[in-house]
């Protein structure tokens, strides 16, 4: 006869489990916000955790990096420059380029699945300044274009690349690259607001990338493509940062290139940075 | 010279949830219908509630994590869409659903939300550890949380909901699927955080938690709160007790509701489980009459039990109906 749905509260705790939980609760400290900047660190370090609990994640900046750099400087470099070692010092910097940017498109992913679970109201519901979650995010994301870089110029220095600006201009491209990357990755994280599901947001960012990607100077030398392609070729940023990768892996980089760049980052910034903030707070 | 005192609008300090006529739609749903709570400082307020009442969308309103399509809301006295931010540094949300980084560990998720709180990396280990310690996950505690169980889950979800402590602690369903001796930890937590000054929101669909934990009941149904008061006076309002009986034999139930209902005097209800009746009433000598009766006429009982009204009969007190009818009826009207 047990079925009693008013029986009184038993304990089953040990009294010492109580008192733990006594001295653990009696604490009322109420601590003073943080910073943007320490909780933007601390949402890097997050990404930090989750890259070392969930290595595969790595896959993405290990195999495609590997894979483009020999099956295009294989494929194309007879044809194209002769062979494929005089090709690879040209198509290097390009391939570095279309790598990372291809990768970028993870980020938005990430925040897609995030959404999709509980931790994202928790953060939501804290009282702190709200891009940290994406600026730690992307600060994991960095640390992931540099390590695919690294793979990339290691490979082709093994494949024959000779960059003549020396260490310091694969440097300086890499840099360049990395700031081009973190500031495209607010274009994903928008898509990744706005996307319900992973699906659709995979389709689009490849819809994205492969036209961005392709069509630019990354393969070939775009003077013998028709017009229009040309029009389009010479607006796209990534044109305007494999030439500035080019250049300074060479030592011979036209500056206005840079500029080029920065000005893209300035925009893809400027307007998908409030506008993946605005999603955020209309989140529900 | 006291006589306008009650109509001033202020925010009541003694509140430290306030809402009035809240209104939450998704699409055609009707999520949230009007709602009026108020929840002193201090106590424990239980909403409960079926499956669909609402109650996780009142919650998630609350903690500012939804905005209000009409009504207001003030917690701690600050509105929650205009001081949404006020409100987030002193309250904390558990919600239905695990809300910690899966990936992560227990100590990690810990000092993940520690550090985002504002609290100092060396302060943020000692607290981290000493309350997977208090909660019994000192051994789970490098121990990714996507491998805990779901007790395990629910302590840690609660865990770093406490990690500084609010002034207000919202729990969304705490204990649903939780074994009796998880479930009584849960409410240890509940009972010494009130004690130490904290309010606690708690969502339940067991009528026996919120009378446990809760000071003051909100019955919601529909989106709406259908009936509002103490655990006593919401039994007092469906009939102070119940029988509950148990057959061996579920052939047997016709004969036994017609005893039942003979020597009771009242309805009695039929649960889904094909050998269980229920019937109001408190008096002890008629019931013990009564299962003398079944006995006598050979209805084998398995058990049975005097005990408080269950949710389900609340429900066919308050609305008339069963509360497990409740999803159909909300498909049907979407
Ligand atoms: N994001 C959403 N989109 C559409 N409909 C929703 C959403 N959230 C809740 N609803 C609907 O609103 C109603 C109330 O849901 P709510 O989650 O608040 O109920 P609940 O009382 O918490 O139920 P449960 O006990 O199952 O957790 C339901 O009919 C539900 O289908
Ligand atoms: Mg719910």
């Amino acid at each position: 006869m047990s079925t009693h749905s008013a029986s009184t509260h038993v304990h089953n705790g040990t009294p010492a489990v109580d008192e733990k939980l006594l001295a653990a609760l009696s604490t009322r400290e109420r601590p003073t916000r943080p910073n943007p900047v320490q909780v933007s660190l601390t949402f890097g370090w997050r990404a930090l955790l989750k890259i070392k609990h969930v290595p595969e994640q790595l896959f993405d900046v290990t195999m495609f990096p590997i894979m483009f750099t020999l099956m295009f400087t294989y494929l194309f470099g007879g044809a194209l420059a002769g062979s494929p070692r005089e090709y690879i010092q040209d198509l290097l910097p390009g391939i570095l380029v279309l790598t990372v940017a291809m990768i970028t498109m993870y980020t938005g992913l990430g925040i897609n699945k995030d959404i999709n679970k509980g931790v994202f109201d928790r953060f939501r519901s804290l009282p702190i300044w709200r891009p940290a979650v994406l600026v730690g995010a992307l600060f994991g994301d960095v640390l992931r274009y540099t390590l695919a870089s690294i793979i990339v110029i290691g490979l082709g220095l093994l494949l024959g690349f000779r960059p003549d600006g020396g260490a310091l201009g694969v440097v300086a491209a890499v840099a360049l690259l990395l700031v081009f990357a973190f500031s495209l990755s607010w274009v994903w994280t928008a898509l990744g607001f706005l996307m319900r599901t992973e699906e659709s947001l995979m389709a689009v960012s490849m819809m994205i990338l492969f036209p961005l990607t392709f069509i630019s100077n990354v393969f070939v030398d775009p003077s013998t493509m028709p017009g229009w392609l040309q029009a389009f070729v010479d607006v796209n940023p990534i044109t305007h940062l494999s030439s500035a990768s080019r250049g300074l892996m060479h030592g011979d980089v036209d500056t206005s290139q840079i500029g080029w760049v920065l000005l893209a980052c300035v925009v893809f910034v400027a307007v998908f940075g409030p506008l993946t903030m605005r999603l955020f707070r209309k989140k529900e | 010279m006291l006589i306008e005192e009650d109509t001033v609008p202020e925010p009541n300090s003694d509140l430290a949830v306030e809402t009035s006529d809240l209104v939450k739609h998704f699409g055609d749903t009707r999520a949230v219908d009007g709602v009026d709570l108020k929840v002193p400082s201090g106590t424990v307020f239980g909403i409960l509630g079926p499956n669909g009442a609402g109650k996780t969308t009142v919650v998630r309103m609350l903690a500012t994590l939804l905005i209000p399509d009409a009504g207001h809301a003030r917690v701690l006295g600050h509105d929650v869409v205009r001081e949404a931010d006020a409100v987030r540094s002193r309250v904390s949300l558990t919600g239905q659903f695990a809300s910690v980084d899966e990936d992560l560990t227990g100590l990690e998720n810990l000092i993940l939300l520690a550090r985002l709180l504002g609290i100092s990396k060396t302060r943020s280990r000692e607290r981290a550890a000493e309350l997977l310690d208090a909660f019994g996950l000192e051994d789970a505690a490098d121990r990714q949380v996507k491998k805990y169980s779901g007790g395990m889950r629910r302590r840690i979800d609660i865990a770093a909901s406490i990690l500084a402590t609010p002034d207000v602690l919202f729990l969304d369903e705490p204990t649903t699927g939780l074994d009796p001796r998880s479930r009584n930890q849960v409410w240890d937590i509940v009972r010494v955080l009130v004690a130490g000054g904290t309010t606690v929101l708690l969502t339940t669909q067991y009528l026996d938690e919120a009378d446990q934990l809760a000071n003051r009941i909100a019955v919601v149904d529909h989106g709406k709160v259908i009936a509002e008061g103490t655990s006593g006076e919401l039994k007092a309002s469906v009939g102070s007790g119940a029988v509950h009986v148990r057959l061996r034999d579920a052939g047997q139930r016709p004969e036994a509701e017609r005893v039942l209902t003979e020597r009771l005097g009242t309805e009695v209800y039929l649960e889904h489980d094909p050998v269980a009746l229920t019937a109001r009433s408190a008096d002890a000598g008629r019931v013990s009459g009564a299962i003398s009766e079944l006995t006598a006429s050979g209805i084998a009982v398995a058990e049975f039990s005097l005990g408080q009204p269950s949710l389900d009969e609340v429900f066919l007190a308050l609305t008339g109906h069963p509360a497990e009818e409740n999803d159909e009826e909300t498909e049907e009207a979407a």
